[in-house]
Order: structure tokens, then sequence, then C-alpha cells
């Protein structure tokens, strides 16, 4: 065996090695090829490596770096083979990736309390805190105390469902106001959310109790200007930045001035179309400074003191959000509709 | 309250467009809700000249040719005498819809195509005439809309006027806004230019007055503060002229006969309620305003026989009532065709009572919605002059005499008005001499009493002015409210904390959504039958009378809507209002959660073709996660629920947070289908809303009692393992009397400190287990928090917990 022979033994091997290791396609494969070409035992390159005796002294040197350079990159080959195979598992088929993942169960706020959530979020961030109250509540803090004319139409307006004489299911969450305003020194501001209830039938439109919030700042110095600010404010952040405000006067017993706030319709821009009757405005909120005659209710001094408040339903806003067209769907519970609003 | 914008001009000739109009007046006065035209139906239709006609033989027809703006001569049949080349008339294209409700088609008639219709007045639904088609006196090129050539159309705004304005429920109210506003002064509608003159008789007294046989006695001054009567003889009763028929009719109100309408007129056009009685019909031509006696009834215009009672008030004649005061008039006394004398009411009656008097019948008019909100009683006299002689001049009648039974009103209260609280109110610098423009321009009389403070008095028509911020409001409104500034400034932070029940109701909420349940927020009424629930006292439908106490009885009843729409994998919770029935307070309120679990426990994956369906021990999880995220830190334990009363769930467990029952865990019973799978139900209280009040009515009271804030220590930190752990199974044979908390509690109590983890991973009954007793098997992990545990140690351990649980408990190991 010549040098010329060894060397050429080994370059024909490093030449048919890469494409076979390649081509293993599974542990298996892969280590049948190994044993072929670098086994202990039956490997060629050990065999080619056996006859490095035959080899003249003088060229075993070279000979040797030869063979060694060649089982050096059959090892590297080998290997990454090795690691490809195990990454993919290649034994087994081959996954369907359009197959669908393993989901589980997913839950969701209602429609209604993602409304309500997303207005506390807004109020929080100009310092408002949540105040609760109850839904059975004595009629002076439902309507004597807000200024409510006793034996007026103005209570036409408030269809009420009594529990007795003097206890009702509150009509708004305003009682809350009074509530708050005789526990708390101001400066006081809270947002009210709450369940309220009125003597309506069910229908498309009306639902005997609905979710409502309602907003209340008073402290010295509190002017018509901030009620218009902080309203339009979070017009803006609710609706969009681009959306405009609209007040015109309106009538609650408790707040006086009163104003009835509109934002510019969002699906015409406000040019007029059959969601905001071709005015190009929505209506949203009841507001309107505190009538100092609920200052008095809860023992505070109405020349000192002014604050403004404002109402709204969340359901309505959820309806018109998301093109619900009847407002019971949000009280029948069909899972179905609860589901669409899993994010 | 509609408004006719053609009736509104004849108040003041301002140049507004009704889109303009409306938008002024919901800027500063009321809401205008909509605008519509009155005959919407001539919309389509166009004036045509006719441009050839040559009569058919042997018809009546014409066949034509009409020019109709569109280019191209149409051809038309006409069956009208009166066809002329070269004149103007209505004309409907095919297509048209008629006003009698058919449609114009396009057809063939003797042989001659027509393409329309040339069309009469009564076609038109404009009168009677049908002699002809109606030839049009007009310069208007062939195509204009008819509406554009003939003043036919009106536009009515639909104005929501809120409780505390009534004196916007008029035309001269709406007026007077539009005059401050515009700076156009007001005035009388032409149409009251030449009235009947005044009559010479009159008569008046404080309770009684009477003149040429005819007596008015108020007999309660308190109901009916001012009557007045006007005598109107020699009554023609027809119809009304076209113009008066117009002005009712954009309203909404029927034109009936020229009597009504007059009194129908000054409803709409000055607020002021009248009544029209046929002199004729009361006994001795007497008016008598008194309380209905007991047991008295009336037949009212509408036919409905009323039932009356002492606290109503009524007029009667000198026998019988013959009208509900400010209500309804009977039906005897009714203007006819045949009545010629006419006893014509304008009075005043007081609003509660009025108010009173129709709730109490079940029923409203146009005069009592006005009378309950308060009229203008000053001008009670110049509307019984107004309406009369109106009535007169219509009916070719005379007025002959006025009876003013009552005191004249006392005048109004001034209000004090700081000029400097309207800037300060307002955060805009308002000079007082605009505040007294603004004010006195709708009517507010204005003097300075002292330094920059005037005394303000209403006018008479103004009733919901009593302190200085209705004024305020008059002043922001007529000015504008989008010209008051809106900058937004920094505040005082507010002294009051979220409201703990609002922060845990978060937290439950936020901890199931994340357990992949659905919020609801159904309904809190039930129906039951027993008096152990709050019950309202006047509901709307009979059905749920009941405010519900349990809130997995309100999502069983969801549960089961689901159900019958075919869906029956759910996980629905609320967290709402359970109202418990309180001797002592009628109500007592506590914020609860519910939970209820149905069906599959996963969604259907293509490795798990059936998954498992909720059961027990999923609520049971569930609880756990709803109590621990309610009450942080907290000791949360599921007992044996014993002493759990069943009702709408049959007890599992009782729900302890740190030794207090806060709820119970347990199986519904629904009315579900046999495919139903078996439902879970959780109820835990969060906590209690007070009804209390926070301090007397006037007081408020700082000191008061707060609801503790939300529980929720910050949970410690424990150090991470730097030692190995080590661990071994025990299947332990554990008798069916026996719970596994005790064999649990025992091998805890024998393991010591080093026992980190008890993990139950096994039940097992059947082949080596003996009956009545089951194989329960537990992992066990120890740890040592220094050195690592020898093989030694660990299993001296096992064998002496096994000679402790022989010994405490009789339980061995299970041998394989």
């Amino acid at each position: 065996m010549t040098l010329d022979d060894f060397t050429s033994a080994c370059s024909a091997l490093a030449a048919e090695a890469p494409a076979r290791i390649a081509a293993a396609d599974s542990l298996d494969a892969w280590t049948a090829v190994r044993n072929d070409l670098v086994g202990r035992t039956a490997g060629r390159l050990t065999a080619i490596m056996g006859t490095l005796g035959e080899i003249p002294k003088e060229d075993r040197r070279v000979a040797g770096q030869a063979a060694n350079a060649v089982k050096v990159e059959l090892e590297r080959l080998l290997d990454e083979r090795q690691a490809e195979l195990a990454t993919s598992r290649g034994a087994g088929p081959q996954i369907d990736g359009t197959m669908p993942s393993r989901v589980t169960w997913q839950g969701a706020r209602h429609p209604v309390t993602l409304v309500v959530d997303e207005i506390i979020e807004i109020f929080r961030e100009l310092g408002f805190t949540v105040a609760l109250g109850p839904e059975a509540e004595h009629a002076w803090y439902n309507f004597g105390a807000l200024n409510f004319p006793a034996d007026h139409p103005a209570m036409d307006l408030h269809d009420t469902l009594y529990l007795g004489k003097d206890t009702v299911l509150r009509t708004h969450t305003s009682p809350v106001q009074v509530r708050t305003l005789q526990a708390y020194p101001p400066p006081v501001r809270v947002l009210i959310p709450g369940t309220v209830h009125r003597r309506d039938p069910f229908d498309a439109s009306h639902a005997p109790a609905f979710a409502q919030v309602e907003g209340l700042v008073v402290d010295e110095g509190i002017t018509f200007a901030d009620l218009k600010a902080t309203l339009s404010h979070f017009a803006r952040r609710f609706f969009g930045a681009g959306t405009k405000t609209r007040f015109r006067p309106s009538y609650f017993p408790f707040t006086e001035p009163s104003a009835e706030m509109d934002v510019s319709c969002g699906v015409c821009g406000g040019s007029g179309c059959s969601v905001c009757k071709q005015s190009g405005w929505i209506e949203i909120l009841g507001s309107g400074l505190v009538h100092p005659a609920v200052l008095e209710s809860a023992g505070l001094d109405s020349t000192r003191f002014t604050g403004w408040a404002f109402g709204l339903g969340p359901g309505r806003t959820a309806l018109a959000r998301h093109g619900i067209p009847d407002i019971r769907i949000l009280y029948d519970s069909d899972v179905r509709f609860l589901e669409q609003f899993s994010r | 309250m509609n408004i006719s914008h053609s009736w509104l001009k004849a108040f003041v000739p301002h140049t507004l467009t009704p889109e303009q109009l409306r938008d002024l007046l919901t800027a500063h006065v009321a809401t205008v809700e909509g605008l519509s035209r009155t005959r919407a139906d001539l919309a389509p239709f166009v004036v045509a000249r006719v441009v050839e006609s040559e009569k058919i033989p042997d018809t009546k027809l014409s066949f034509n040719k009409v020019d109709d703006g569109t280019g191209t001569l149409l051809e038309v049949v006409c069956g009208a005498p009166n066809v002329t080349v070269g004149t103007i008339y209505p004309f409907a294209r095919s297509g048209t819809l008629m006003p009698a409700g058919f449609t114009i088609e396009k057809k063939k008639i003797r042989g001659f195509t027509s393409n329309g219709m040339l069309c009469s007045a009564r076609e038109l639904g404009l009168g009677e005439e049908h002699d002809g088609i109606l030839a049009l006196d007009t310069d208007a090129a062939p195509g204009t809309p008819l509406l554009d050539v003939l003043p036919l159309s009106d536009v009515v705004l639909d104005v929501d006027v809120l409780p505390n304005r009534p004196d916007l429920l008029s035309h001269l109210g709406m007026a007077r806004e539009v005059a401050a506003l515009t700076g156009i002064a007001h005035r009388l509608p032409e149409e009251l230019d030449t009235l009947a003159p005044v009559p010479t008789l009159a008569a008046s007294g404080a309770s009684e007055a009477s003149v040429g046989g005819v007596t008015v006695r108020i007999e309660d001054l308190t109901g009916a503060p001012r009557y007045c009567a006007v005598v109107i003889r020699g009554v023609k009763v027809g119809p009304s002229p076209e113009w008066l028929v117009k002005r009712l009719e954009a309203v909404g109100s029927r034109s009936i006969n020229n009597v009504v309408d007059a009194t129908n007129y000054v409803l709409h056009g000055f607020g002021q309620p009248t009544h029209a009685f046929d002199l004729a019909k009361l006994s001795r031509q007497t008016v008598v305003v008194r309380r209905a006696k007991a047991g008295e009834t009336l037949v009212t215009l509408d036919g409905a026989e009323r039932k009356l009672t002492p606290e109503m008030l009524v007029i009667a004649d000198a026998d019988r009532a013959i009208a509900i005061a400010g209500v309804m008039g009977g039906r005897d006394s009714e203007v006819t065709d045949t009545t010629t004398d006419i006893l014509l009411e304008v009075a005043s009656f007081s609003a509660p009572l009025v108010r009173a008097t129709r709730r109490a019948l079940g029923m409203s008019s146009d005069a009592s919605y006005r009378f309950e909100r308060g009229i203008d009683d000053v001008a009670t006299g110049e509307m019984s002059r107004l309406c009369a002689g109106l009535m007169a001049r219509l009916a070719g009648a005379t007025v002959e005499s006025v009876i003013s039974v009552g005191a004249a009103p006392a005048p109004r209260t001034a209000v004090s008005l700081d000029a400097a609280r309207v800037s300060r109110l307002l955060g805009d610098s308002i000079p007082a001499t605009e505040t007294r423009a603004l004010l006195t321009g709708i009517g507010f009389a204005m003097v300075e009493a002292s330094a920059g403070v005037y005394a303000v008095t209403p006018p008479s028509w103004r009733h919901d002015v009593t302190r200085d911020v209705d004024l305020i409001e008059d002043v922001a409104r007529l000015r504008g409210y989008d010209r008051l500034p809106d900058t937004l400034v920094g505040a005082r932070p507010g002294t009051v904390p979220d409201h703990p029940l609002h922060v845990v109701s978060v937290r439950v909420r936020d901890a199931l959504t994340a357990a992949g349940l659905l919020e609801t927020k159904p309904l809190p009424y039930t129906r039951s039958d027993d008096d152990s629930l709050v019950r309202v006292d006047n509901p709307l439908a009979n059905d749920e009378p009941f405010l519900r106490t349990s809130l997995v009885e309100t999502l069983s009843r969801r549960a089961e809507y689901n159900l019958s729409r075919m869906q029956g994998n759910l996980r629905l919770f609320e967290v709402g209002t359970s109202f418990i029935k309180d001797g002592a307070a009628l109500v007592r309120e506590e914020i609860r959660v519910g939970a209820l679990l149905m069906g599959l426990r996963r969604p259907v994956h293509f490795t798990e073709p059936q998954p498992p369906v909720f059961d027990a021990w999923d609520a049971k999880a569930l609880a756990e996660v709803m109590a621990r995220a309610a009450w942080p830190g907290a000791r949360v334990a599921l007992v044996n629920p014993e002493g759990e009363a069943a009702g709408a769930l049959t007890p599992l467990w009782r729900v302890e947070v740190d030794g207090t029952r806060v709820g119970v865990v347990g199986q519904l019973i629904l009315d579900a289908p046999a495919w139903a799978a078996a439902t879970f139900g959780i109820e835990l209280t969060l906590g209690e809303m007070s009804a209390a009040y926070v301090a007397a009515p006037g007081t408020h009271n700082y000191d008061a009692p707060r609801p503790a804030a939300a529980a929720g220590a910050p949970l410690r930190y424990v150090p991470l393992p730097v030692t190995p752990a080590a661990d071994f199974d025990l299947a332990l044979l554990v008798p069916d009397a026996l719970a596994a908390a005790e064999v649990e509690a025992v091998i805890r109590d024998a393991s010591g400190d080093m026992l980190e983890r008890l993990v139950m991973f096994d039940e097992f009954r059947g082949t080596g287990v003996p009956a009545g007793k089951r194989s329960l098997a537990w992992r066990l992990t120890f740890r040592h928090p220094e050195r690592t545990l020898r093989d030694k140690e660990i299993d001296g351990r096992r064998s002496q917990l096994l000679k402790t649980l022989e010994q405490k408990l009789n339980v061995v190991p299970r041998t394989a």
C-alpha cells in the first residue's frame, strides 16, 4: 500500500460520506451509517486506518494526518445529523401544524362590565375612587334628599318599584351622592356604579333593572367649566381623540344648571346618519352642577361648596358599541353571546 | 310637544330654517327630538304643463302630451273636462303612491298609453273639489316639486319639554324664547287681529258671581283659585276655516268643529286649557266648582263612566257633576251641532289636585298635563277674552258676558341673585349687565337691591325659579353652554377610599374570568310560593314580584334558558345583590358571588374527543379559587355542610374562611333535559351593604362607622430549598367511614416539620381491596433545610408512620 493508495481511499470515503449521513432519516439509520463509516469494529475508516502499518515509515505521519482529518470531519457531520434527528424526533410521522391547538374555556366579563370598568379606569386617572350604596333605599335618599318636589310630574320620569311606604328600589345611583357626602368631608371625587330599578316593561329597549354609573365632585371653587372640561376629556378618552362634545339644557331635580352631553356621532363623524337620527350627535349622559339643596341634605354649606355630577347608562353604551339590537340579550345570559366577549 | 314651524313664525317673524330653529332650541331651550313634514305624502308629486291635448272620440277622455321637466314629453290620458293646453297642473308620474293609497301605474286606455295622472284637488287630499284637475297659477318650471309651488306643507318640531318648563308647552312659550334668542319681538298671530268685541256685561266675586241669569260659584278656592266663565250666544257650530284646520293638524290635533277647535287653538297656541259647555244643558245655568260627592259618577267625553270620590274636584251644574276639573269634560254637556249657547271655562286649578285626580282615575289629557305642571295663572283673563273672541268670530256668535270668580294670583316672590355668583358657578366672567339683559329678555324683572345683588322676580308663567341657581341656569343656557369655558384644571385628591366591596368584587370577578367563567347580569327578580322573600309592592308583571335571595337560583334559571337553546356546556357567574327579608330594616342586602358549572370540563380536542364533565371536585376547586381571591391570605376550608339548608342547591360543602361561614358549594337541581350533565353551584357572601342612614337628613357624620377595608395582607416569601428532597409513596387501606382528611392529619402530625408536601394521587376499589374499604395513595416529600436526608432516615420515618397509622386509626398499608 502506498501513500497515494491510502490518501485516495481516505478521499473517496470523505467524498461519499456527507450524502449518506444526510440521507439518514432516523436515529436507527444514523446508527447504521455511523457504524459503517467510523464504527470501531466494522467501520470503513477504521479499516483504512488499520492499513497504516503497511505504509512506508517515512509516509506514515502524512497518511495518519490525512486519515485523522477525515475522521474529524465525519464525526462532525455525524454529530450535526444526530442533533438534527434528535430535535425533530424523526421517529414517527411529521405533525400536521394546521390541526387545532388544545384550548381551554375562555372566561369573559359581561359587556356592561367592560364599559363600567373602562369608565372607572378613565376617571381613576383623574383621582376618582369608587363608592357604593344599597339598592333597597330609603325614599328620602332616593327622592327627598335629591330635591325631588313631592308629588310632582318630575316623579313620572322615575317610575318606582316600592318595597314599602318609605322604601324603594333605588331608581338611580344618585342616592349614593348624599350617602357619600354625609360620610366624607370634601373634597369628594367619586364614581358610583350600581344597579338601579324602574317600573318599566321588559322589552327591546327597556329593562326593569339596569346598570348606571354616576360621578360626583364636590369641593370649594368647582364650576360648570370643570364639568364641561372633565366630561369632554372623558368623551375623548372613551370614544376617541377626535370626539366633539355638545352640552344642551336639561332638567334633573338634583342638578342646576342641568346639561345633557352629546358626542359627535362615531359612525358618520357628525354629518348625519341613521344611527344619530340625522343629527350628527349621540346622547351620552346627563349632568349638572350639584343643586344646593343636595349639598344641604348632607349638611354642607352650599354657599361655600359647589360640585358637579353626571350619570350614564353603560347598558345603552354597550348596545351601541357592539351593535346589539335588543337590550334583553344582555340579560338572557346565552353562553354563545357571553363567549363573544372573551379575550 | 309639537311645534308648528309656520305657527311659531306667526308669533315671531323669524327667518330661520326648520333645521336652524331645531339647533337653536336644542342648544338654548329644550331638545328638539325630530323634524317632520306634514303632507309628506305629497313629496313625490311635481307640476307639469300640458303641451298638446286632443279628445278621444266617443269618450269623456282626452289624450295629452305632458312636459314634466324630464326632457321627454309624456303621453297621458285624462278624464277631466278642463284640460287646457299651456296650463300647469299637479302631476303624478307612474309609480307615485296616491294619498288614497293606490299607486299610479303605466297602462293602456282605449289603445292609448298613459304614463301618469294629472290630479284634482280631491285626489291630492286637498278638499272635495273633483270637477276637474287642479289648475295651478304658477310660473314654476315643469318638474318642480308640488310642495314648492303650493304652501301645503308645514314642518313640525318634536320638542322634549321637561317637567320644570310647562311654560314651553305652547307656541307662545316657544316664541318668547325664540324672540329672546333672535332679538325679534314676538306678537299675536295675525289671525287674532279681528276678534269679536269684548262684552259690556261683566260680573266678578270672591267666590260667587252671576249676571244675565248665569251663576258661577267656587266652593273650593284652594282647588280652583280662579274661574272665568264667558257666555257666548247665537253660536252656529260648523267646520273651521282652512287656516285653523291646518294649525291644529300640524300639532296632531284633529279638527272637530269651530267651537272645539277654538279651545284647542288656545291650548296649543297659548298653553291655556279651556272647556266649552253647552249652556242649555246646564241645570239652572249654574256652574259650581266643588269636590265630587261620594258615589257620584260622570260619563266623560271619551265615553268612559268615571267613579268620583270626594278627593276629586269637579265642575257641576245645579244638580250634578258635568266635568272633572282640569282633566276632562262630560259627555252630557258637550257642544254638539245643535248647540246655540256656550259657557266657556277659562280657569286655574290646583296642580297637585289635578295630578291626584287624574292619577286616581288612571287618565291623562292635554289639559291635565298642563295643569299639573302649572299654567300662567295671571293670563286667564286675557285668555278668556282671546278664546271667546275667536270662538264668537268663527261661529258668528256674540260674547254676552264674562263672570270672574276668585282672587287675583299672589305676586311672585323675588329671588335674590348675587351677580358675582353667576361667574363663580359658571367659571367664566359674566358681567352683571349681560345677566340682566339675558334674564329680562325672557320676562324676569330685575332690581338691584344692594351693590351687585339683585332682586329678580320671575314672570307669571315660570314656576321653576325659586333659588339663585335657577336663574344662573337661565343665564348659562341663554348665553349658550357651548360658549362657557372647558379648561381641565388640577383637583385636590378626594377623601373617599374605594368601597371595599368594590375591591373584593373586582378581585373575584378577575379570578373567575381567568378560570374560564362567563359573567352574567340577569334580572334579580324571582317568583316564590311563600313569603320568605322580599316582595315588590307594585310589580309590573305579577309572575316575578319577588327580589331574589339566592344568586345560584337566578343562575339556574339562566342555565335552563341555555339548555332550552341546546347549550349544555355552561360556566356562569354573577357578582350581585342578595335581598334578605329582615324584620326591623325590611331588607338586608348582601353582595354575593354565585357560580354555576355544567357540562364539559374542557372543549373537545382531537386528542381528547370526549373530555370529562364537571364534577363536585371542580366545584370544590372553584370555590377555593373564589374564596382565596376574596380573602387573600386567609385560611379557606371546605367542610361538612351539616346544618346548611337545602334550597336551590343541595349542599356538598360549607365554605369557611378563618373559621367563619361565607357560603356553600352544592349540586343544583334544574328543570333539565336528559342529555344535560350534572350541575354544580357555589354561592359566597362577600359582604353586607348597609342601608342605614349615614346621618340624619340635613347633617353629616364624618365619624360614622365605615365598612372595613378589603382584606389582603401581603404574602410572605418562602426561601427556595438548597438541599435535595426525598420522597416515597404510601398506599393505605382506608375504611369508607374514615375521612381522608383525618388520615392526612395523622400523617402530617407523625411526619414532623420535614414533610414538605403531601399529595393524594390515587383512589382505588376492587381486586385486593376488602369490601368497605378503599385504597388511598399519597406521595410524601421530605426535605431537611440544611442537609441531605439519608436513606435510613427516610425508611425509619416510613416505618414509624405506618406504626402510628395502625395504632391511631387502625389503617394498614395495601400490600401488592
